[in-house]
Formats: C-alpha cells, structure tokens, sequence
C-alpha cells in the first residue's frame, strides 16, 4: 500500500479463546498491522465476545494467557472496539464483563460499519 | 455411558446432538469451549438443567478458568480437576466424545 | 544454543533469544547484552527493567513506536524519543532491549 494513504481496517472477531486458534492469530495480526498506521478497527460477535470476557486464568491448560495484551491496544492506537450487543445477551454478559472499554451494538449497527470499510479480516 | 462436549453450544450443534442422544442415567462432561454451556446466562444453560435430571453434568475446572468462567457455574454441574477426567473416563465402559 | 554461567545453562533460540524468560537474571542480561555489544550503563537498565514490566503487565513486548511512546510517558520526553533509545541500543531498541531483557523477539518487529 503506498504511503499516505489511510485504509479502513476491521477484524471480525467470533471464536471463543483457547478452543480454536483463531483469538490469539487475530490478536497478533493486529499488533503487527498497527505498525501502519491504518484505521483499524476490531469487531467481537458471537462466541468472539466471549475473548473480552474478564478473568482469564490460564494455568490449569498451560496455555500463555494474551488478554493482558487486549489492555495494550490503546498503546498501538487501537481503539475502537464494537462489541455485538446480541452476543452479549445470549451470554449472560454486559458491558462490565469486558476487560476493556468497548462500545456495544447491535448486529445492524455492525452490518453498517462493515459496509464501510475498505478491508475486512474475519477470524 | 459418558459423553464429552468440547465446542460452544452456540458455535455448533454438538451439545444439542449429544443431549437428543444421550440415554438416561449417563453422564456428561463438558470440556474445553464446551463448558461455556454451563455458565449462568448462557441461551444454553436451560436446556442443560433440563438434562440433568437424566444425565449426571461434570465441567472441566481448568478449561473454565482459562475462560474466565469459573465464577459463573450453573447450578447442578461438578467441576473436575483433570483427575476427575480421568476417574469418569474409567469409571464408564464407553465414552462418546461429540466432536 | 545456550548461555553458560556457573555450570548452569540457559537456552536460548536460534536468534540468540532467551527461550524462558522466567531464568533471566542480571547475570544472563550482562551475557546477552555482551553478545549485542551494548555496554550496560544506568540508562540501559531503565529502558531494560521497563520493557520487563512492560511484558509483565500486557504479556508483550512492545514495538518500536509503542515502547518510545510509553517510555516518554514513564521517563521523561527527553527518554521517549527514537534518537535516544537509538543511541542506547543501536540496532534497535525493541530487539536489542527485549533480548538483553530476555523476553520474546516483538510482535510486529519488522
């Protein structure tokens, strides 16, 4: 991509942690992509929602545990979390459940943001 | 026997599969992504209480703590260590793993 | 690959980075930064014992942009800027400082 030119990024997050994956590639992917400067944003539907969920405790499945590194998005300029509003209730889970400030919408209001974008990563 | 469940009920059809087949007196442990069925406010977790009045329900101890869950345990489950694994695993003649 | 101080053996990667980072002590940064040839002074020991407690809270180590900005937040603009940490750790900051501090190579080095 040439110099200058800004794109709008959005990851599409709907995998639950550990079970697949797919959270922890996302995650890495974008850390390394912010080194470009690019407006990213990161959606979380589905089971995607469940990545922010509060309390991960990893030992037990001797796994290394990445959501301390969510806190660190603001520090690379990510800051723009969605999360779906739907996901969230079909889950039990609200907004305090989140280990990071993000803002809740709903699947249309999803729908709508991706339609904006210039690239769209699904994992 | 005992059926195991390692994927989200919300993500496939596997818990959903295992409780139409699974016979009474039976015994289920719920593993890995599995185990998000058995947290309060999951759209899960009622047809899984339903199925504990025929079916015995076990939760893996390490795979809720590693989501975060463990707080969050529905009424009627145990939660195993992995030699508790091991123990249900041994203690029924067959085991079905829905996959 | 490994590094060898009193009989006791640390494994290192093939990048010569510290392959668990819980066994890093004063003694295998003084090796590490050896093998970089930095010269530790004060001033590397700040830049390293951030990037640890960087690691130890976001469980990663940060990328070049990100560690100059944060640095500048905890120690002073006169710290958080490229020229400096450049003048430290003159192959780059994130690699040189992250192996000397015996954590992981960065995500997003490039």
């Amino acid at each position: 991509m040439s110099e200058g030119q800004i794109k709008k990024f959005m990851y599409v997050n709907r995998k639950a942690p550990h079970g697949t994956i797919y959270a922890l590639e996302s995650l890495e992917v974008v850390l390394i992509a912010a080194a470009f400067d690019q407006d990213v944003s990161l959606a979380f539907m589905d089971d995607g929602v469940y990545q922010l969920k509060k309390g991960f405790n990893t030992k037990g499945i001797e796994v290394k545990n990445f959501q301390p590194t969510y806190r660190a998005l603001d520090d690379y300029d990510v800051n723009k979390l969605y999360v779906e509003k739907e996901a969230l209730e079909a889950r039990g889970l609200t907004a305090e459940d989140m280990v990071v400030p993000v803002e809740i919408m709903s699947r249309a209001e999803i729908g709508k943001l991706m339609e904006t974008q210039d690239i769209v990563l699904s994992f | 026997m005992l059926h195991i469940v390692n994927k989200s009920p919300l993500d496939r059809p596997s818990l959903d599969t295992c409780l139409a087949t699974a016979q009474p007196g039976g015994a289920l442990l719920l593993i890995e992504d599995g185990v998000y069925a058995a947290t309060t406010g999951n759209a899960a977790a009622g047809k899984l209480t339903q199925a504990m009045g025929q079916l015995k329900v076990y939760a893996l101890q390490a795979d809720m703590e590693a989501r975060g869950v463990a707080d969050r345990v529905l009424d009627g489950v145990t939660p195993v260590d992995y030699g508790g694994f091991v123990d249900l695993v041994t203690e029924h003649t067959t085991c079905q793993s829905w996959l | 690959m490994a590094i060898e101080i009193n009989g006791k053996s640390y494994e290192t990667d093939e990048e010569g980075y510290l392959v668990d980072l819980n066994e890093w002590n004063e003694d295998v940064a003084k090796i590490l930064a050896e093998q970089e040839n930095v010269n530790m002074t004060d001033q590397h020991w700040e830049v390293v014992n951030f990037l640890r407690e960087y690691y130890n809270e976001f469980q990663i180590a940060p990328a070049v942009r990100v560690l100059t900005k944060a640095i500048g937040k905890k120690l002073g603009a006169d710290k958080g800027n490229s020229q400096y940490l450049y003048e430290l750790f003159p192959y780059g900051p994130a690699k040189q400082a992250c192996k000397i501090a015996g954590l992981p190579k960065p995500t997003g080095c490039v």
